[in-house]
């Protein structure tokens, strides 16, 4: 069957590229619905949805209520506090209950890398990875590369360039993963206490400096600083880091070409992005957040229905 | 035994009918006022271009031509799972009060139809849908029929209808083949 990602979503490391276009040739058209005076179809109706937020989040749970409410799912939100999770219930003992109330799909955030995947191994429902730890943020890496082939078609060859926190960023996991499986070449840049040990195991290139960084690439895909590294003593301070690594207007004029830039969010600016380049010409931070809500809308309907023996069995029946 | 395609409709014969079809389309709106087209992908979408040019030719004015890809609007997700979604919607005008007509290759069980009737439903509430199709196949499972209708022909559910057109396929030719050959 032409529509088939699985049961789950867990990472980009586990797609093939012929996955991944998929799912980005499905939210393509998904695009035009958020266009619409009614923005809603019918697809997912009598579906029930759960978005079992373990971490603070916004914008993705934001992003996968849109996308879920187009297709006419039914939604609950599971957060933390306030929720049975904060009594010490387990990850899959919420996940059960909530199953035994006839869910369809679960949407899990997590702070444990990993966490999607165990969730997807002892139950029934579909899961979707928003988020796990340090590991993947899937439907993020997705919308990303959503954005980057709108501007340059193919991406065959152009030169993505991720800068910042690239050791605590699941974001900077799931674009290494999917950008190299669409043929992209991929460099990271950042200060060295913030970047894996391994990384250039990962077939990346490695920029100690973002003036060489922005030299060399066509994008740049400019990671959240977390506040909180500054006390881990990762960095010594914000103003040093945007001082050394920022993306400035006055850098980027230095480049042998426009560069397109993504960002996440949400973003510190001043820190890992001056504002002028945040809402300048070349930024699609923007179109970023259109796209992940037709990103999600597709993932979903992937993994919506397809019961493999029924499909078979309607396929010998129907025309 | 299967039998050998057996064509319905060749090139000239497809021209013709399309040429009759809207003619008829112009017919039943009274003129090509407040007249909209809808093709469904995919070839739908293609046939009703072809009409909506034959109209300007015979009648001057060219109306407006919609595409409608109804695969989020299917009742079958939950067991034939998810298709690939081949097309675009483009239907960028209000459809308050127009009279709009579906254009569609193959009318078979009407489901398709009847998901058209829904997607259309949330652009708009036009003042009239009518149906239009080249080849009526018989065999309905639900109360859908159509106003204009190319050809009508007894087909067993044993058999399937192919529509080639030239943008899509390279010729114009409408077969019908057993369903277990290929074409």
């Amino acid at each position: 069957m032409a529509g088939s990602l699985g049961k789950d979503l867990l990472g980009l490391a586990d797609l093939s590229a012929d996955q991944i276009r998929l799912v980005l040739d499905t939210a393509v058209p998904f695009r035009e619905i958020s266009e619409r005076q009614i923005k809603k179809v019918p697809t997912l109706r009598g579906m029930t949805i759960v978005n079992l937020f373990f971490e603070p989040s916004t914008r993705t749970r934001i992003s996968f209520e849109f996308a879920e409410k187009r297709l006419s799912a039914d939604t609950v939100n599971v957060a933390v506090a306030g929720s049975s999770v904060s009594k010490g219930e387990t990850l899959v003992d919420t996940a059960r209950n909530l199953e035994a109330m006839k869910i369809d799909m679960v949407v899990v955030r997590h702070p444990a890398s990993g966490a999607a995947r165990f969730l997807a191994e002892r139950i029934e429902s579909n899961v979707i990875n928003a988020g796990d730890g340090t590991h993947e943020h899937p439907t993020q890496g997705l919308l990303d590369l959503l954005t980057l082939r709108d501007k340059f078609g193919d991406l065959t060859g152009k030169r993505i360039c991720i800068c910042g926190d690239v050791l605590h960023s699941r974001v900077a996991r799931s674009n290494i993963w999917g950008l190299t499986k669409l043929g992209a070449e991929v460099g990271v840049c950042g200060p060295r206490s913030l970047l894996p040990n391994a990384i250039g195991e990962m077939g990346v290139t490695v920029f100690d400096r973002i003036e060489d960084a922005i030299q060399w690439a066509d994008a740049l895909n400019i990671l959240r600083l977390q506040l909180e590294r500054m006390q881990g003593g990762y960095i010594p301070s914000l103003r040093e880091y945007n001082r050394v690594f920022g993306v400035t207007r006055a850098r980027l004029d230095a480049a042998p070409r426009d560069l397109l830039i993504l960002h996440p969010g949400p973003m510190n600016r001043g820190v890992e992005i001056d504002s002028d380049v945040a809402d300048g010409p070349h930024s699609v931070i923007l179109n970023q957040v259109t796209n992940g809500v037709a990103v999600r809308m597709a993932v979903l309907y992937l993994l919506a229905g397809g019961r493999p023996e029924l499909a078979e069995a309607a396929k010998r029946g129907a025309p | 035994m299967p039998k050998k395609p057996e064509t319905v409709l060749d090139a000239r014969a497809l021209d013709r009918t399309l040429r009759r079809m809207a003619d008829q389309i112009v017919e039943l709106n009274s003129g090509t006022d407040a007249l909209v087209l809808v093709g469904i992908q995919r070839r739908g979408v293609q046939l009703a271009e072809r009409i909506v040019r034959m109209i300007a030719t015979q009648e001057g004015p060219t109306i407006p031509c919609g595409a409608l890809d109804i695969t989020l609007y299917r009742d079958d997700l939950q067991t034939v799972g998810p298709r690939p979604v081949v097309g675009a919607t483009y239907l960028p005008w209000t459809l308050d009060d127009q009279n709009v007509v579906i254009v569609d290759d193959v009318l078979y069980t009407g489901r398709t139809v009847r998901a058209a009737l829904d997607e259309l439903a949330d652009f708009g509430r036009p003042a009239r849908i009518a149906l239009a199709v080249l080849i009526d196949r018989g065999g309905r499972e639900l109360p859908i029929h159509a106003d204009v209708v190319g050809r009508k022909v007894d087909v067993s559910s044993g058999q399937r209808v192919d529509v080639f057109i030239d943008e899509l396929d390279g010729r114009d030719e409408v077969v019908i083949a057993s369903r277990n050959s290929e074409d």
